[in-house]
C-alpha cells in the first residue's frame, strides 16, 4: 500500500487530474475529461475514491460525470437534474458534496439543491429551498444566480449549509425541508446606505466549514472577509490585517479550526487582481486574528491573474498540502501549509475549482 | 463509440410508415458509448423522434431537450431544411439534422 494524492481540477474546458505520492513533489498530468465540457466543480468521495465533476455544457445543458477508476475512463448523468416543466431550465452543475451517509449533492444554476442517492445516477430536487420565501427576491451576481459553496455537517446528516450569489447563505437543519438564511452580521456594501446589514442579498464568495465539529464557518464574501462559531447564526469580520477585503476563494486547513487560507485581490472594480501583481496567500493561525502573506515560489511582478470561488483546497497529509488554480491556467502547490510553493501546471485552460483527494492503494 | 461513417445505419423497426433519417452531431455522439451518427426510426414529430432516440441511448433526450420541455437553445433541429420545434410533424422519410450553435471561448 502506498500514498497516493491526487488534485481534482476543474475547468472552463474538461476536468483533469494531478497525480502524486506522498512526497507531492512531482506530478503527473492528466486529462482533459468530460468531454472538455466546462467543468465547474469536481470533487471526490473519500470513502470510494469515486470522483465526480459536475459542469454544464451551452449545447447539452447540465451534467455531473462519474469516474471509478480515477479518471480512467467517465459516465455522465442529469436523469433528474430538472426543474419542473415550464420553470427556467437548470443551466450547469456548480457544486458537489458527498455526505456521510452515501447522499450526493448537487448546486446548479439557477440556484437550486438537488440529491441523489445512487451515485449520480439519477436526481431528486430538494425543493424546500426554492420554496423559501426571499426566493423571489434572490438576484444573480456576475457568475449567474448560482449555488456554488455546499456544506454538509460531518457528524449530522439533516445539517447542511449553502452559499449563493446574490442571495446570501441558508441553513437547514432537517435534511433540505425547511431553510433559514444564515447572514446576520455580513455586509452589502453595494446597497443603499442604512440598509447594508440585509436579512438576505449578500453576495457570498466562497463558504467553508472550520474541522473538529465545533460550528465554525468562514466564509470569503464580495464585500468582507468573516468566520462564525455558531453555524452561521452571527458573523464576525476577520479582515483587519488583509490588504482588501475582496477576493473569492477560501480553505481551511485538515485539523487545525484557527488555519484558514485566503487570497484576496485588490477590490472590485481595480481589475480584480493581486494586489500589485504579486501573489500571495494569506494565511491565519488563530481564526483571523492575524494573518500573514505566503508568497515564496509564487509569481512577484506583473502577476496579473485572479483565483476563483472553488479554486483553493487544502488535502488531508501532514503537513497539509495547499493547493490553489488561477483563471490564467496555472495551478500551485504547497507542500508545508503555505511556506513554499511551487508550480504544478503551468498551462491549464481557466481554473474553476480545485479539490484533493488522498488514499491508499 | 462510432465514428461518421456512411454504411453504418441504425435501424429501429418501423410499425406504421417509412422511418425519418436522424443525423447526430459528433459531440453529442461521443457522450453515448455506441452511438450513431445516423440514425433511422419511425416518429410522428420531432418530440416523439428525440423519444426514440433517448429509447436507443438513455439520456439522449436531455442532451437535446430542457425541462421547458423545449429543444435546448443552442441546438437547432432542422426537418427537411427547415428549421423546426418538438411539435413539428414528420412525414415518412424526413431528413431530420440536430446541429449545434457556433459557440466560442
Amino acid at each position: 500500500m502506498a500514498t497516493k494524492v491526487f488534485i481534482l481540477i476543474g475547468t472552463r474546458k474538461g476536468a483533469f487530474i494531478a497525480e502524486s505520492d506522498a512526497s507531492r513533489r512531482s506530478w503527473e498530468l492528466r486529462g482533459p475529461f468530460c468531454e472538455t465540457w466546462p467543468t465547474n466543480h469536481v470533487i471526490a468521495d473519500p470513502a470510494s475514491g469515486t470522483i465526480y465533476a459536475g459542469g454544464g455544457n451551452e449545447w447539452f445543458g447540465p451534467a455531473v460525470w462519474k469516474s471509478t477508476d480515477f479518471g480512467a475512463s467517465w459516465t455522465h448523468s442529469s436523469e433528474g437534474l430538472a426543474y419542473e416543466a415550464g420553470q427556467e431550465p437548470v443551466k450547469s452543475v456548480w457544486s458537489l458534496a458527498t455526505g456521510r451517509d452515501g447522499s450526493l449533492y448537487a448546486g446548479v444554476d439557477p440556484a437550486g439543491l438537488f440529491r441523489s442517492e445512487d451515485g449520480g445516477q439519477s436526481w431528486t430536487h430538494v425543493d424546500g429551498l426554492q420554496k423559501h420565501p426571499t426566493r423571489p427576491e434572490w438576484n444573480a451576481g456576475g457568475a449567474g444566480l448560482i449555488l456554488h459553496s455546499l456544506v454538509l455537517d460531518p457528524a449530522d446528516a439533516n445539517k447542511m449549509w449553502v452559499g449563493i450569489s446574490a442571495a446570501g447563505v441558508f441553513a437547514t437543519e432537517d435534511g433540505g425541508a425547511t431553510w433559514e438564511t444564515r447572514n446576520r452580521g455580513t455586509r452589502a456594501d453595494y446597497m443603499p446606505e442604512g440598509q447594508n446589514y440585509p436579512e438576505f442579498g449578500q453576495c457570498v464568495h466562497c463558504l467553508v466549514m472550520a474541522p473538529g465539529g465545533g460550528g465554525r464557518l468562514y466564509q470569503q464574501n464580495h464585500c468582507g472577509m468573516y468566520r462564525s462559531d455558531d453555524g452561521g447564526k452571527k458573523w464576525e469580520s476577520i479582515e483587519e490585517g488583509l490588504p482588501s477585503s475582496f477576493g473569492f476563494p477560501a480553505a481551511v486547513h485538515p485539523r487545525d479550526p484557527d488555519s484558514l487560507y485566503l487570497i484576496p485581490l485588490n477590490g472590485d472594480i481595480k481589475g480584480r487582481f493581486m494586489p500589485e501583481g504579486n501573489t500571495a496567500v494569506w494565511r491565519t493561525r488563530n481564526a483571523g486574528s492575524n494573518w500573514q502573506a505566503k508568497r515564496e515560489g509564487l509569481p512577484q511582478g506583473d502577476a496579473y491573474f485572479n483565483v476563483l470561488r472553488q479554486a483553493m483546497a487544502t488535502d488531508t497529509m501532514d503537513p497539509a498540502g495547499v493547493y490553489f488554480g488561477t483563471n490564467a491556467g496555472g495551478l500551485y502547490a504547497s507542500t508545508d501549509e503555505g511556506e513554499t510553493w511551487q508550480c504544478v501546471a503551468p498551462h491549464l485552460p481557466t481554473i474553476t475549482s480545485v479539490e484533493t483527494l488522498v488514499i491508499e492503494r | 463509440m462510432s465514428a461518421f461513417s456512411e454504411d453504418v445505419l441504425r435501424e429501429k423497426p418501423s410499425e406504421a410508415g417509412a422511418p425519418v433519417l436522424v443525423r447526430l452531431p459528433p459531440h453529442l455522439v461521443v457522450l453515448f458509448p455506441g452511438a450513431d451518427r445516423r440514425v433511422s426510426l419511425t416518429a410522428a414529430t420531432v418530440d416523439e423522434m428525440v423519444d426514440g432516440l433517448d429509447a436507443l441511448w438513455p439520456g439522449m433526450r436531455e442532451r437535446i431537450c430542457d425541462e421547458t420541455p423545449a429543444i435546448r437553445r443552442h441546438i437547432n433541429v432542422f426537418v427537411d431544411g427547415r428549421r423546426a420545434k418538438l411539435s413539428t410533424p414528420l412525414a415518412p422519410g424526413s431528413d431530420v439534422f440536430v446541429i449545434t450553435a457556433i459557440s466560442g471561448g
